[in-house]
């Protein structure tokens, strides 16, 4: 026996959920497949609560939707918007294989709860939630009496689980060798310059990183000078150097102008 | 059924959407307030006046500003996943005003003949649906993120989905305790336990202090406000949306806001109840209720924008730190002690055997604590002369290398080597700061 609010919840509901599902199979975009299962998930958690059991229906979105779903969202996010299902069959024969076992475990599991529902007649949970402090109550001493023994199993499998992901991920780093930013800063002040080094020469006439930087004396300082540069055979950059360098005079550090250009003036007085 | 839910059945329809749209307005005010509330207590906080042109006080402020926001342009990013942006802010705002239908505003009142309480519904998990609404809302904030189809938002959406789930597991820890000790999960039930014993502010204040701590992590508000950094993210998940989308997750923060502090009080400070002396007397009953309530919210709330205006924001590893290994942890501890004191109360065990046994653990663990090898200290072969202060001097032992000659040091190095010999600094060490 079925009340009409429940009639009418379920109509609403188990459409929803069947559609959710439906998309999240056909779903190109792997967020959308996430999405479609999140709104599954939540038309199975109203449905709890329509059949009395509001706890259940609660923690299914808290845990279910709120947790798990949120956790793969945060992995897709991370793949990137792009990523679509690669269409290569990396195991031979995985595609008749899946569809065997997927249409076997249907069929199981539809036969299975078709017996258990036709031999069984639903009490509801009415009584038991109107005795003995309610829905959460019973809930939590049947937990923690009857099934504590499948429930601590539960938990420690989940823990086993959770520290084996940890163990795997984690990639130890030693402490030992590395330096603290305290123990940087003060190797720093502690060597032979506590500034940056200086940057190449900035000109009027020409600013590469091969122009080096002037001390207040004149002289050039070494630092600035780029070590790949240097060490680079000089025969090595001609070709590159020519072909930057215009014709005429070399530009000069000191110079304020860049090398004379003959004016059209001066070509008509020429001639 | 509690006596809540027996006067809460037999609502004709037209008291529940009296009550629905009240809270409803309830809500959007508190939120046109709070915001006028934040700019100008963080104005003053700073030396400044902070709004004061539109309407008295500048009350009005917000209400311009959401009349201007809503005459906005509404932009879509053209690399935006259109259903998806379009259904994050919705999600963010009904999910904030859903949680708010459980929170008890006052007790047992008479509306035009009929007898009712003042709230929309009782359910027997009231606390765990404001616990769903919030764990449904970072829907919004991760899809908002992600469907915006650019990195500032991404980044901010995983931040997110990252922070509340973390610390919602510290807020759903915080919560144990309340319920162990009011035996019910239903908000009206906790209210009248505590009208019954002490507030549990008092009775159990390290669930308090995490619950505080994990509802500012919970609505990204700062010093915690990281999905959303505008020094590091432009805006975080909400950078490319405008106009009332945008106009949705401002609304939602801030009705979050009000709803966490509601559920503070409800869990905490005694609901609607009135405080110590007035308990129990004529000001602590029926229209009384909203009163009290609305006093311990906006103390709430002060705390929230007095947050805001003191303290920088954490930093991402620092803020996963103290959720992950000192709140979700520090609860376990907490929880256990209290499992541990409910279960011997109504056990023959005194206190003084209890302060025997506790001491002796205490010895054992100190033993071990001494027994335990010290880790060596690091040695410092660095030590840098400070005078006084804590800031670095030179060495005194100090050379300034001498300058070299401007043609031999291009010489030497044009001619194929690296520069060394007279000018050229000794090599360095290689402490992280590298070389040329």
């Amino acid at each position: 026996m079925i009340g009409l609010g429940e009639t009418i919840a379920f109509w609403i509901l188990g459409p929803l959920a069947l559609a959710g599902a439906l998309g999240m199979v056909f779903a190109r975009n792997a967020v959308h497949s996430a999405l479609w299962l999140a709104q599954t998930m939540l038309c199975l958690g109203a449905l709890y609560m329509v059949q009395q059991a509001p706890f259940l229906g609660f923690v299914q979105i808290i845990v279910y939707t709120g947790a798990i779903m949120m956790l793969f969202l945060f992995v897709l996010m991370l793949v990137g918007k792009e990523s679509v299902d690669s269409v290569v069959e990396v195991l031979r024969g995985q595609r008749v294989a899946a569809a065997l076992a997927g249409i076997g475990l249907a069929v199981l599991l539809v036969s299975t709860l078709g017996r258990a529902f036709a031999g069984v007649t639903a009490v509801g949970l009415a009584k038991v939630n109107s005795t003995g402090g309610g829905n959460v109550a019973n809930l939590g001493r049947s937990l923690y009496t009857d099934y504590l023994f499948p429930f601590e199993l539960t938990s420690a499998l989940l823990m086993t689980a959770a520290v084996g992901a940890m163990v795997l991920a984690f990639t130890e780093r030693s402490k030992q060798g590395r330096l603290t930013q305290r123990e940087r800063v003060e190797a720093r002040i502690r060597g032979q310059r506590p500034s940056p080094l200086p940057g190449p020469g900035v000109f009027a006439t020409m600013n590469s990183v091969a122009t080096p930087a002037l001390l207040p004396d004149g002289s050039v300082a070494p630092e600035s000078l780029s070590e790949l540069l240097e060490s680079t055979g000089r025969d090595r950059l001609d070709a590159e150097v020519r072909s930057v360098v215009s014709a005429g005079a070399d530009p000069d550090a000191h110079a304020l102008r860049g090398p004379a250009r003959s004016t059209p003036a001066d070509q008509e007085g020429q001639e | 059924m509690t006596p809540t839910e027996a006067l809460l059945v037999d609502d004709p329809l037209w008291l529940i959407i009296v009550k629905v749209v009240v809270i409803f307005v309830f809500l959007m005010v508190m939120t046109l307030f709070m915001i006028w509330m934040e700019r100008r207590v963080v104005g003053r906080m700073q030396q400044r006046p902070g709004p004061n042109r539109v309407g008295p006080f500048g009350l009005l402020q917000s209400l311009a500003d959401g009349l201007k926001l809503a005459f906005k342009e509404d932009i879509m990013p053209a690399m935006a996943d259109r259903w998806v942006y379009i259904l994050a802010p919705i999600i963010s705002a009904i999910t904030a005003f859903t949680a708010f239908s459980v929170i008890p505003l006052g007790g047992e009142v008479s509306i035009f003949g009929e007898h009712t309480v003042l709230q929309i519904t009782d359910l027997p998990v009231g606390v765990l649906v404001v616990l769903a609404c919030s764990s449904l809302g970072v829907y919004g904030i991760v899809l908002s993120g992600w469907a915006s189809g650019s990195p500032y938002p991404l980044l901010g959406s995983l931040r997110s989905a990252a922070q509340v789930i973390s610390y919602e597991i510290a807020l759903g820890m915080s919560i144990v305790a309340v319920v162990l000790y009011s035996g019910s999960l239903s908000t009206a039930d906790i209210v009248a336990a505590q009208s019954r014993q002490w507030w549990f502010v008092f009775l159990l204040f390290p669930s308090f202090a995490v619950f505080c701590v994990s509802m500012v992590g919970e609505t990204n508000r700062a010093p915690f406000d990281l999905p959303e950094a505008e020094s590091e993210l432009v805006g975080g998940f909400h950078t490319e949306y405008s106009s009332l989308k945008f106009a949705l997750f401002f609304l939602a923060e801030y009705v979050n806001m009000v709803t966490v502090s509601a559920m503070a009080t409800t869990l905490f400070l005694g609901g609607w109840h009135a405080p110590w002396p007035l308990a129990g007397s004529a000001l602590d009953r029926g229209w009384w209720g909203p009163l009290w309530f609305i006093g311990k919210l906006l103390a709430f709330l002060f705390v929230f924008v007095w947050l805001r205006g003191t303290l920088p924001r954490m930093r991402y590893d620092q803020f996963m730190a103290l959720g992950w290994k000192v709140l979700v942890p520090g609860s376990l501890v907490w929880i256990v002690l209290v499992f541990a004191a409910r279960a011997l109360r109504g056990s023959a065990v005194t206190p003084g055997e209890i302060l025997v046994v506790g001491g002796f653990l205490l010895v054992i663990l100190l033993v071990v604590a001494f027994l335990l090898p010290q880790r060596q200290p690091v040695e410092r072969t660095h030590k840098v002369t400070t005078a006084g202060s804590d800031y670095p001097l030179p060495p005194l032992d100090l050379v300034v290398p001498p300058s070299p000659p401007r043609r031999a040091a291009v010489g030497a190095g044009l001619s194929g080597t690296a520069v060394s010999g007279n000018g050229a600094p000794p090599p360095r060490q290689e402490d992280g700061h590298g070389t040329t």
